[in-house]
């Protein structure tokens, strides 16, 4: 005898924001009629926090991974023990997104060492001889759009061999890249833009990157651990460009690996010549 | 058996017809009559228009009776269904999916969305790969190979590790045996093709990231330049992928919106569900985080569409992006061709959206000195590839990209195109593109302006007789000021004819023969050919050039109809001989006899013409030999054969007949034609009796012998059998007419004397059937001629009678056969006819046996025992069946 248990979320795109309402049904398809001894639901918000090896040492890092924080937690009983007839029963369900006492809802991220996720989770207690069934599903919050707009701050940079912090300063060609992004702060559902203006170059370039950097900051007993690390690298050209045309910096940022509230990000402008 | 005399019934013809002669009854309106359509019509409107006539359910209105095979298919017939249906599927590559050819349609009713006159992407596609090949072998690069690996992989299933393994494999075959990794052209464009039917596969089978990842290895060899020849059609074969690739995407997501009912065509994002949007979604985020720039371009590029389905608004936003995306791209081949997909995919999308295509090519305008940059000519020298045929590696971009640009844009834009190109030093290679992808009338208006800026053009770079081919086409299709017209001629053939190699000079000549045909004389046409075969003639340059020398005939034969105005110019014959290799020669000599045999209405005379077709019929009918196939055969009989119908000499039957003769002479291999000479002599023999109304002069008579003699000593040469027995009959019925008693007597004769080598089985349409029923149904008609062939006076009587019925019983029929009897039997008639006193028909001033014979007893009696013999044997052989019927039961 089969049965399946599923949890479908109303949104198809399954994000929500602090409060509204978390509704969907769960789906149970099965050929006959079930016994079972109550189905529970219940969310959670969880944040993990995980050490680096670089900042602190390997055992400690193995150790001193930090108690996952709590953010959001509720449990309601779908059904009391008893039966559900064969066929496909749909029970609906609905969960207020608010927060207890002081608590703030962040946002859902997916990182190195933090990673901040919330998920519903479904289980059916059944007799002995059966298995218990249980059933997750992970859903997406994002902040409530910022009410103040804000107002973008163009950056203009220039790059030469001067301003790298590089060793070898005197082994570099000649270049000049000059350059403007939109914004400084970046509104995170937005794509990042700007241009980039090769101005001259001795060496023929071979291609322009761009590179997305999330910094992450833990606090633990030893303090705090700082750690950078790549999101995304795109390139935006490709080959000896043309000099003096201004090539356009477009990145969309990738929503599950950025936030924009608890961390800062960096971006950096790499150019590979 | 007592014996039974035998004899003819005496017969009055005229009472018997006057008795026989059926009333002519009209059938009534409502009478039936089984040729009469069977139509049901409407009896209460009929009684309207005609009353009181007993119209009933039948009627006999005058329409078209109904085919009852038509009727029985209600709509088209499943053929030509099936035909219509392949025609549209048919033009692109023959893959084909369910998936494919769905989207192939759609898209194509979206092309005819933009208008009929917009030259679809498919036409020039295969003008690409046809045009840009390499005999190079394209070295497979490292590109090529991982991607192979993880096309041919199940999946992301294989390793990574596998992979590198694979790849590394790869990388040794490489450094060992270079040869072996060489791929041919072919062998490339096959390698694509399997990617694009595993991009298919890996779709149907839900692994969308393996399609992804196919698609991007695929758009990255788009960076890979080396063997750049070969660029254009790479660029053709990988965009096909990506279009592919865009047309499986959009479907699905149009699929999973029509759940309840399908989308209509111009739904509006309200119509798409969430699920839809999100899936969309999700797609344009993958594809914003490819790393490398030229494959995230693409590919987004290829799904652009998709865009419909999330927002009003952005499609007209991505396209400008995209196009600014396309500055990052440092080569300018590979940044020029990104533009024309991106205009391609535009134009396809959202042809409303001009302000980008506009962008795009100012943008090209912009980057265009990257063309002459140091890393440009490094590569060129490493491959070895002259400037000029790198500069033709852009052509079909801009080209592409200047036609979306000039479809139906305004005037003022296009000027302000010309001018743009014109501040950027005159670019030759732009000026071609602008040339050939502007409106021909446009063009065509300003050909003195292009003439001038043509001149100005650096020679450097990129050749001006290319310009100026460019220039001759548009003037083919438009016309220039009529004022201009000469000077346009002048100024371009004084650069035309300077151009050095004979492969260039006629390429451009071909063009310009067009323009120079519709709005000269034969004067300026005959002056351009004679500067071609100038051209031509040294080394025998002709010989590379044919294609380009017929198409030179074809146009002046689709201009000039007039026959003997085309061979009056003395330059015409001279030019045609230049054809030299037999195969190309005699296609050329068809091509205009069928232009000859289309558009000469009236019979001619002149001798110019009939000189000069003879010319070419001979060199047609000397290229038959042994090895020439039936079907080639036939139709150049055809057109020979179209030819002499077309000559008269009007009343000059002499010449007309010599005519023949020299024909016979000229064509005596192609036994058609021999067959269609002979009925012309005997035509020509009918049209003067004709024209004497009966009466024959001396000299008529003389002429009519001599037709008759034409004929007689040019049947023995067919190697049909039946066509000489019927020309025999034939002929022999017309020197009747014409009173040449010998003569008939001698086809008669002849006629009877092949009968025996008429052999028992003869090939029709290639399968062996019996001649029997063929060679009955000629004695049938050959014996009513007999009835009124006047006997010889120096043979005996019923002298051909008698041959023709030995001859039937020596022949050697088949076995059980009743042919021999039944020969006998239709002989009977004719003998009965025969002994009647006056004939059922007979031949103006020929005195048939009834005359010579009066109903003389004696040779009423020679009758009578022929015709005793006959049914003798008749009877002998019905007792012979009854005696197989018997033994047959028996056993």
């Amino acid at each position: 005898m089969s049965v399946t248990l599923d949890i479908r979320l109303k949104r198809a795109n399954k994000v929500y924001r602090e409060g509204e309402t978390v509704a969907g049904v769960i789906l149970l398809i099965c050929k006959e009629a079930l016994q079972h001894h109550g189905i529970s639901l219940s969310m959670e918000g969880v944040v993990n926090l995980q050490l680096s090896s670089k900042s602190v040492g390997v055992f400690e890092a193995f150790y001193n991974s930090v108690k996952p924080i709590q953010l959001i937690s509720s449990n309601i009983e779908v059904a009391k023990a008893g039966k559900i007839p064969g066929g496909k029963t749909e029970i609906p369900f609905e969960f207020p997104l608010h927060t207890k006492g002081n608590k703030v809802l962040y946002e859902t991220y997916h990182g190195v060492f933090v990673n901040i996720q919330y998920s519903l989770r479904c289980d059916m207690k059944r007799s002995l001889l059966a298995k218990d069934l249980s059933r997750s599903c992970e859903f997406i919050v994002h902040c409530q759009p910022q009410k103040s707009k804000v107002i973008p701050t163009p950056v203009n940079f220039t790059i030469t061999p001067d301003t790298l912090q590089s060793r070898e300063k005197n082994s570099l060609p000649k270049f000049l890249i000059r350059g403007h992004l939109d914004a400084t702060n970046c509104v995170i559902s937005l794509p990042l833009t700007g241009e980039v203006v090769v101005e001259n170059s001795d060496v023929p370039i071979k291609s322009i990157e761009l590179q997305l950097v999330r910094v992450e900051t833990c606090g633990c007993a030893e303090g705090y651990a700082r750690d950078a690390t790549e999101i995304q690298n795109i390139q935006i050209a490709e080959g000896d460009v043309c000099h003096g045309l201004a090539i356009p910096i477009y990145m969309i940022f990738p929503r599950l690996f950025t936030c924009p509230t608890l961390e800062t990000t960096n971006f950096k402008v790499g150019g590979v010549i | 058996m007592a014996a039974v005399q035998w004899r003819s019934r005496g017969r009055n013809y005229d009472a018997e017809l006057q008795r026989c002669g059926l009333e002519a009854a009209l059938v009534d309106f409502g009478d039936y009559h089984p040729l009469k359509p069977i139509m049901v019509t409407d009896t209460k409107t009929r009684r309207g228009t005609r009353k009181g006539s007993t119209s009933s359910s039948s009627s006999s209105s005058s329409s078209a009776p109904p085919d009852p095979l038509s009727s029985m298919l209600d709509g088209t017939d499943p053929l030509s269904m099936f035909a219509a249906a392949s025609a549209t599927e048919t033009p692109t590559m023959s893959h084909s999916s369910s998936t494919g050819d769905l989207g192939r349609r759609k898209r194509e009713k979206e092309e005819e969305a933009v208008g009929p006159d917009f030259e679809p992407w498919s036409l020039k596609r295969g003008e690409i790969l046809a045009r840009f090949t390499t005999t190079e072998k394209l070295s497979i690069n490292l590109f090529m190979g991982s991607d192979r690996g993880k096309a041919t992989s199940q999946g992301s299933a294989v390793s990574e590790k596998v992979r590198t393994r694979l790849e590394e494999l790869d990388d040794l075959e490489e450094g060992s045996q270079r040869e072996l990794l060489n791929l041919s052209q072919q062998d490339y464009a096959n390698r694509i093709e399997e990617l694009n039917q595993s991009l298919k596969e890996a779709w149907s089978s839900d692994q969308k990231v393996k399609a992804l990842k196919i698609v991007i290895q695929c758009s990255k060899l788009l960076s890979d330049t080396s063997v750049i020849q070969f660029y254009p059609s790479k660029f053709v074969l990988i965009t096909d992928i990506l279009d592919t690739f865009g047309r499986l995407v959009y479907d699905r997501i149009w699929t999973m919106c029509s759940d309840p009912r399908p989308l209509p065509d111009n739904f509006t994002v309200e119509d798409v569900n969430d699920t839809a949007k999100e899936t969309c979604l999700n797609w344009f985020y993958k594809i914003a985080s490819i790393r490398e720039l030229l494959p995230r371009l693409y590919v987004e590029a290829a799904i652009l569409k998709c865009n419909r389905f999330l927002n009003k608004s952005a499609i007209q936003e991505t396209l400008p992006r995209l196009t600014a995306m396309i500055r990052g791209i440092g080569d300018p081949l590979v940044a020029a061709y990104a533009r024309a997909y991106l205009c391609r995919v535009g134009m396809e999308v959202a042809p409303h959206l001009k302000e980008s295509l506009n962008r795009n090519f100012f943008d090209l305008l912009g980057t265009f000195r990257q063309i002459s940059s140091e890393n440009v000519r490094a590569q060129l020298v490493l491959q070895m590839v002259e400037m000029p045929e790198y500069l033709t590696l852009y052509s079909p971009a801009i080209s592409w990209i200047l036609q979306c640009i000039a479809y139906r844009a305004p005037e003022s834009l296009l000027t302000e195109m010309m001018e743009r190109c014109k501040k950027l030093g005159n670019n030759a290679l732009l000026l071609n593109s602008v040339m050939r992808a502007f409106r021909p009338e446009f063009v065509a208006a300003r050909a003195t302006d292009f003439i001038g800026m043509i001149k100005d053009c650096d020679e450097a770079g990129f050749p001006k007789h290319l310009l100026f081919g460019s220039l001759g086409r548009s003037l083919a299709s438009a016309d220039p000021p009529e004022s201009e017209r000469l000077t346009i001629l002048n100024e371009a053939w004084k650069v035309i004819t300077k151009v050095r190699s004979p492969q260039d000079y006629i390429n451009c000549a071909e063009i310009w023969v067009e323009f120079t045909c519709r709005h000269f004389t034969k004067r300026e046409v005959n002056t351009i050919l004679a500067d071609i075969i100038k051209h031509m003639t040294p080394d025998r340059a002709f010989e590379d050039a044919y294609p380009q020398l017929q198409s030179v005939i074809r146009k002046i034969l689709t201009y000039l109809h007039d026959f003997s105005v085309l061979f009056s110019m003395e330059r015409f014959l001279p030019f045609l001989d230049m054809f030299q290799k037999d195969s190309v020669r005699v296609e050329v000599c068809k091509s205009i006899m069928e232009v000859f045999i289309k558009h000469q209405v009236e019979l001619t005379r002149d001798p110019v013409i009939l000189n000069a077709m003879l010319h070419i019929c001979k060199t047609m009918h000397d290229s038959v030999n042994a090895l020439t196939l039936e079907d080639e055969k036939r139709s150049l009989a055809l057109l020979i054969i179209g030819f002499i119908r077309m000559v008269s000499f009007g009343r000059d039957f002499e010449q007309q007949l010599s005519f023949c003769v020299e024909a016979r002479a000229t064509f005596c291999n192609l036994e058609p034609v021999l067959v269609q000479l002979i009925h012309t002599v005997n035509q020509l023999a009918m049209e003067t009796r004709r024209v004497m109304r009966g009466n024959h002069s001396r000299k008529t008579a003389a002429f009519v012998r001599a037709c008759a003699a034409y004929s007689f000593i040019t049947i023995p040469s067919l190697s049909s059998i039946f066509s000489r027995l019927s020309l025999y009959l034939l002929s022999g019925q017309v020197a009747l007419a014409n009173q040449c008693l010998s003569q008939a007597d001698a086809f008669l004769k002849a006629a009877v004397s092949i009968l025996p080598e008429v052999p028992r089985s003869i090939s029709v349409e290639g399968k062996l059937r019996s001649s029997e029923s063929f060679l009955l149904d000629f004695i049938n008609s050959f014996l009513a001629t007999l009835l009124v062939i006047p006997d010889h006076p120096e043979h005996g009587v019923l002298y051909l009678v008698r041959g023709l019925l030995n001859m039937v019983q020596d022949y050697t029929w088949e076995d059980n056969s009743d042919a021999k009897v039944r020969v006998y039997i239709s002989a009977l008639p004719l003998l009965a006819a025969m002994s009647q006193e006056t004939y059922l028909y007979s031949i103006p001033k020929v005195d048939s046996n009834e005359t010579l014979y009066g109903g003389d007893p004696k040779f009423l009696s020679e009758i009578n025992k022929l015709c005793e013999t006959l049914i003798g044997q008749i009877l002998d052989h019905l007792k012979t069946l009854g005696r197989d019927e018997v033994r047959t039961l028996l056993i």
